[in-house]
């Protein structure tokens, strides 16, 4: 088994419109990488490919990971969720009438202890099933909310409900610490935060990694790489990785903007970037 | 009623009540249909005083006289000729479960009543068809004076008490189906809680139908005296079997001065009964009235429980959950007539449909001329969780003083795709991810009930959902 998750010669589309066009990419646990586009490139196109969403066609191409098919039917968001792999949405939807504290014991034992249907329901008994005792669970909330300088009032509000951007985004983290994946996907994690939110929302994504986590890190701007270093810095361009490097590429694309990449890899100038992606309604 | 019912086919995955009894050997089972003559023998049966006899003959004129009603949900197909309008298994109520007939206890047992009313419950009743077969009030609370009886044998042993009230709320001629119930009613609670007494804990009744083409009609008053407090729970199952049953109950409800009345209903009816039922609550001065209603099961239901407000600053509120699942209706909200100045009144509807399903709030706000100061909020949302489940909103207000606050506030909305794939990406399957969804969207509602219900509550969406989705 390799611990890897290896995206290979992707091509999605939704609807009629081809998005990403022949993307490879490979993430090992224990590295932290960073996929920079300009917006309309795919970059939340490759998010919701890699969990599942059921708009996005994969029309050619494989991603594995360990060495299984991600993209098999079976594998549906949960199944993906199960395996270890997050994605921290841009967008979060709101949950009413759902407190936080509820949510996030929820998601930990949907990941971590996944029922099991019981051998006889006839009685109308719940199928068997043990999740995280909650006092043990409370204890590992307020440790994460801590981490993440959570106030911990925010357990008893409903999901992302009248949360501000930068309220969703530290949820994202904190789903993400609370979880703990193998595999986290942060799409635009750094958008709509204000610099010091984005820097506590940084702090907390650097206590939160460990070498058993990979991390995807999709990002318009290179601000959000200065708190969390990336080993690889890729270039997403109209629907391939274009060109790969170090930290370096990505201060690179900071002065200098996308057009020297066109250039040199013989794209014309601006592609993609006056069109805006075509991403599913977020409620 | 030989009616197909092509829901039941679905059932068995989501509706975990549909067992039947096949052992249960009826005392008495009356031949279907409905005359005259039945109505008669009902009466005689009971061994009831003549002006009941009389009240039932001329319920029966009423009933006869009355076309169907023909708004609301789809009747046409219920033969009342092909109902039976009494079966009973027992001859009377016992107080030990140890005396209820055993597959009636077990019916019971799987239902967990009686552990329930071990745990939490200042009295249980459960009514098996047509007859209450299991009564019992904490010792305590009988020495206070407080009466909780099937409501036939409070007939017998409070003549005067119940003369005094039985049909005021709902009279005879009120609608063609409260004239059904009042001419073949059997069963049902009466409760009296007299001045100034509290019951801490709630008095629950649990209806069981048993048989096919059953019609359960029972008859529940319940008298708060000045400055008492109860609140009484009622749950509903039935067998999941081919053709349809007809559950038609008639409720009524004394709130006097100064009276605190909560009426918490849990109706979870296999997918082949008519559910229509008349509900009404009058609240004089001070008082307070809330009907707590959930509608889960059922072909059709049609209720909306109601208030009369006669004194004044008298408060009502109904808070209605509905869930229709594919080929059933609900049909429900409530309605509040504000009699007396300085009247408050609250309308709280959810509904969710499911699959093929329809939910429609149904609700009337009456003020009177001359109850100045009274205020009215109605707030009705629908949740809509596939593309054929349908809602509709059927607001009624007659609004005749001036100087009166009303408000009114409906929403719609549709479960995501963008949700549930939010939920998904988090480790849960689309019935348990759909299941958050639903629970978040009637939290406001379920935090009113007692926990136990809550519990149940949230277990009966999460069922349901299952049996859609799976």
């Amino acid at each position: 088994m390799i611990d890897e998750l290896e995206i290979r010669d992707l091509e999605v589309s939704i609807g009629q419109k081809k998005i990403l066009k022949g993307l490879s990419l490979t993430v090992r646990v224990g590295e932290v990488h960073a996929l920079m586009g300009p917006n309309g490139s795919g970059k939340t196109s490759l998010a919701y490919t890699l969990m599942g969403h059921p708009d996005y066609h994969v029309d050619a191409g494989s991603v594995t990971w360990r060495g299984e098919d991600l993209l098999s039917k079976k594998m549906t968001p949960d199944k993906r969720a199960q395996a270890g792999i997050f994605l921290a949405f841009q967008y979060p939807s709101a949950i009413p009438g759902v407190t936080v504290a509820s949510f996030l014991r929820n998601i930990y034992n949907a990941v971590h202890h996944p029922k099991q249907p019981a051998a006889d329901e006839s009685d109308g008994a719940m199928p068997k099933y043990t999740g995280i005792p909650l006092a043990k669970f409370r204890k590992l909330m307020e440790e994460k909310m801590a981490l993440l300088h959570m106030d911990p009032a925010v357990a008893a509000r409903y999901v992302n409900e009248g949360f501000s951007g930068g309220e969703k985004k530290r949820l994202e983290m904190l789903q993400m610490a609370i979880i703990n994946p193998t595999i986290a996907i942060l799409d635009e994690t750094d958008s709509g935060l204000d610099i010091d939110a984005l820097r506590t929302v940084a702090e907390g994504i650097n206590a939160t990694l460990s070498p058993e986590m990979g991390v995807l890190m999709i990002t318009h701007y290179q601000r959000m790489l200065n708190y969390v270093k990336p080993q690889f810095v890729h270039v997403l361009l109209d629907g391939r990785v274009v060109m790969s490097g170090g930290e370096e590429l990505s201060h690179k694309l900071e002065a200098n903007g996308y057009d020297w990449v066109r250039e040199q890899v013989g794209l014309p100038s601006g592609v993609g970037d006056e069109v805006a992606e075509p991403v599913a309604e977020h409620v | 009623m030989a009616v197909p019912n092509p829901a039941v086919d679905k059932v068995p995955t989501g509706y975990k009540y549909g067992w039947h009894d096949p052992e249960m050997k009826p005392l008495y089972v009356m031949k279907k249909g409905l005359s005259r003559e039945v109505v008669e023998e009902i009466s005689r049966i009971k061994g009831e005083p003549q002006w009941m006899t009389d009240l039932r003959l001329k319920a029966y004129r009423h009933f006869e006289a009355r076309p169907m009603p023909t708004w609301g949900g789809d009747m046409s197909q219920i033969d009342f000729q092909d109902i039976f309008y009494y079966v009973t298994a027992t001859d009377k109520a016992v107080q030990s479960w140890d005396d209820v007939p055993d597959y009636i206890r077990r019916t019971y047992d799987r239902l967990g009543i009686p552990e329930a009313e071990k745990k939490y419950l200042a009295g249980v009743g459960g009514q098996y068809d047509s007859e209450v077969v299991y009564h019992n009030i904490r010792a305590d609370l009988e020495k206070l004076g407080v009466i909780f009886l099937g409501t036939d044998e409070a007939l017998v042993k409070y003549p005067e008490m119940f003369r005094e009230y039985f049909g005021t709320v709902i009279p005879a001629n009120d609608n063609k189906l409260a004239a059904l119930n009042t001419a073949v009613w059997s069963g049902g609670s009466f409760i009296y809680v007299p001045k100034g007494v509290h019951v801490e804990l709630p008095l629950q009744a649990y209806f069981r139908i048993n048989t096919e083409n059953m019609g359960q009609f029972e008859r529940t008053l319940i008298i708060a005296d000045e400055g008492s407090s109860v609140h009484y729970v009622e749950g509903c199952t039935a067998p999941a079997y081919t053709t349809a049953s007809l559950h038609s109950a008639v409720v009524e409800i004394i709130v006097k001065k100064g009276a605190r009345v909560r009426y918490t209903t849990i109706q979870n009816w296999s997918h082949n009964v008519y559910n229509l039922v008349t509900k009404r609550a009058v609240a004089y001065e001070d008082s307070v009235m809330e009907w707590v209603d959930g509608n889960l099961g059922s072909k059709l239901t049609m209720k909306y429980p109601s208030i009369y407000l006669l004194g004044e600053r008298a408060h009502g509120e109904v808070l209605s959950i509905a869930f229709a699942g594919s080929d059933q209706h609900q049909d429900a909200g409530g309605k509040v007539i504000h009699a007396a100045p300085n009247t408050t009144s609250l309308i709280t509807s959810k509904s969710i449909s499911q699959g093929t399903g329809r939910t429609s709030y149904r609700g009337l706000i009456k003020v009177y001329p001359g109850c100045d100061g009274s205020k009215s909020t109605v707030r009705c949302d629908a949740l809509i969780l596939s593309d054929e489940a349908r809602s509709d909103t059927y607001p009624y207000m007659e609004i005749d003083e001036d100087d009166v606050t009303i408000g009114h506030e409906a929403s719609v909305s549709k479960v995501g795709a963008e949700q549930l794939f939010y939920l998904m990406s988090r480790g849960m399957n689309e019935a348990e991810a759909s299941a958050m969804i639903v629970n978040g969207f009637i939290e406001p509602i379920v935090k009113e009930l007692p926990m136990e219900y809550a519990v149940e509550m949230n277990r009966l969406i999460q069922l349901q959902m299952e049996g859609a989705v799976g």
